[in-house]
């Protein structure tokens, strides 16, 4: 830990928090997944055994954790633009928190058939 | 108390009571405000480099809010979700430059989005000046290497690479 590490913010500091280490998990996905993406020129049998761990069930909850990671990202990115850009940005700067957080659940409700489909019906049957 | 002892009030006195050396006919030595330019500051020591990085973050931001949950939508969602993808999948995407310049621009404003975002997270944490160094170099290598393959990949695929 480095020192002076007293600081104890509100829910302010919680979100950066959660930008920061999104941000930074996303990042590293998109490093492997260049990657992976470039097997398309080594050949098509490389890259369809690759693109086939995409589709196991295990990882396919993990590309549901990567959209949570994302549409938090996304929404919280827009919440700091207004609060940087918009003048009454600082003044609703909590009332927005909650709504990106708000359509956050909604979205990864809305996201949880689509996304997990294919593994529900490999695991559960159809 | 010992004759030594500073007494603050001495000080305020000697101030007010003309024992000063300077005067409207002795003025003080001028001293530079410590962040002005002078005559040897070098040209070009500040950039605006800190600020166009941060407005950078912003706009790039936006246009990848429509660029990646696209993208996402597409591979993760429609049409049968991540099962339907494939090389042939793939093949069908690339054949149209629309596609090709969206996946282009995703690459390189997500790819400049994420590595200034680190280097500043790598500039928060790294306290070492050495560490700090060697991280953020090898964080511009990774970057430039990324950007560069993705970058081929797009314009030399080859559908009939077998
Ligand atoms: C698990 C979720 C994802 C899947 C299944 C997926 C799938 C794919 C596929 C099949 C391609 C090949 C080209 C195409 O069809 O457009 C591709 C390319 C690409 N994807 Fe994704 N993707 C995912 C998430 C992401 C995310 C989160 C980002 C950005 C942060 C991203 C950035 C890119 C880029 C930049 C390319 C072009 C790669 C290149 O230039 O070689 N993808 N992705
Ligand atoms: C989906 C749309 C996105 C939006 C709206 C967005 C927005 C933002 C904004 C406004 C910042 C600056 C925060 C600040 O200065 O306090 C930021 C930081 C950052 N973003 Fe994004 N971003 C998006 C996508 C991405 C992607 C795809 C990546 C990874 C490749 C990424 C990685 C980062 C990182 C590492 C930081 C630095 C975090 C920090 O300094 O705490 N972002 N993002």
């Amino acid at each position: 830990m480095p020192a002076g590490t007293l600081y104890r913010g509100r829910e302010g500091m919680w979100s950066w928090v959660a930008h920061r280490v999104t941000g930074v998990l996303i990042f590293f996905f998109l490093f492997v997944h260049v990657l992976d993406t470039a097997l398309v020129r080594v050949s098509p049998q490389d890259y369809d055994k690759v693109v086939a761990t995409y589709k196991n069930p295990v990882v396919n909850l993990m590309e549901y954790g990567l959209v949570a990671a994302i549409l938090f990202h996304a929404l919280n990115g827009l919440r700091v633009i207004a609060v940087d850009f918009w003048s009454k940005g600082p003044k609703y700067q909590r009332q927005m928190l909650w709504s990106v957080v708000g359509i956050w659940v909604v979205l990864m409700a809305g996201a949880f058939y689509p996304v997990l489909q294919h593994s529900l019906h490999d695991l559960f049957g159809s | 108390m010992s004759a030594e002892t500073h007494n603050p009030v001495d000080a305020a006195d000697a101030a007010d009571g003309g024992v000063t050396p300077f005067g409207p006919d002795n003025p003080a030595p001028f001293i530079e405000p410590p962040r002005a330019r002078t005559k040897r500051t070098p040209r070009a020591t500040r950039t605006n480099f800190e600020m166009y990085g941060w407005l950078f973050m912003r706009l790039s931001g936006i246009v990848l809010v429509v660029l990646v949950l696209g993208h996402l939508l597409i591979q993760l969602v429609l049409d049968g979700g991540v099962s339907k993808i494939g090389f042939a999948f793939v093949a069908g995407r690339w054949a149209n430059p629309f596609w090709q310049l969206w996946d282009l621009a995703m690459l390189w404003l997500a790819m400049l989005h994420g590595a200034n975002g680190l280097r500043t997270v790598i500039n928060d944490y790294a306290e070492r000046d050495v560490t700090r160094t060697w991280l953020k170099w090898l964080l511009y290598a990774a970057t430039v290497f990324t950007v560069l393959l993705g970058t081929l990949v797009i314009f030399t695929f080859d559908p009939n690479i077998q």
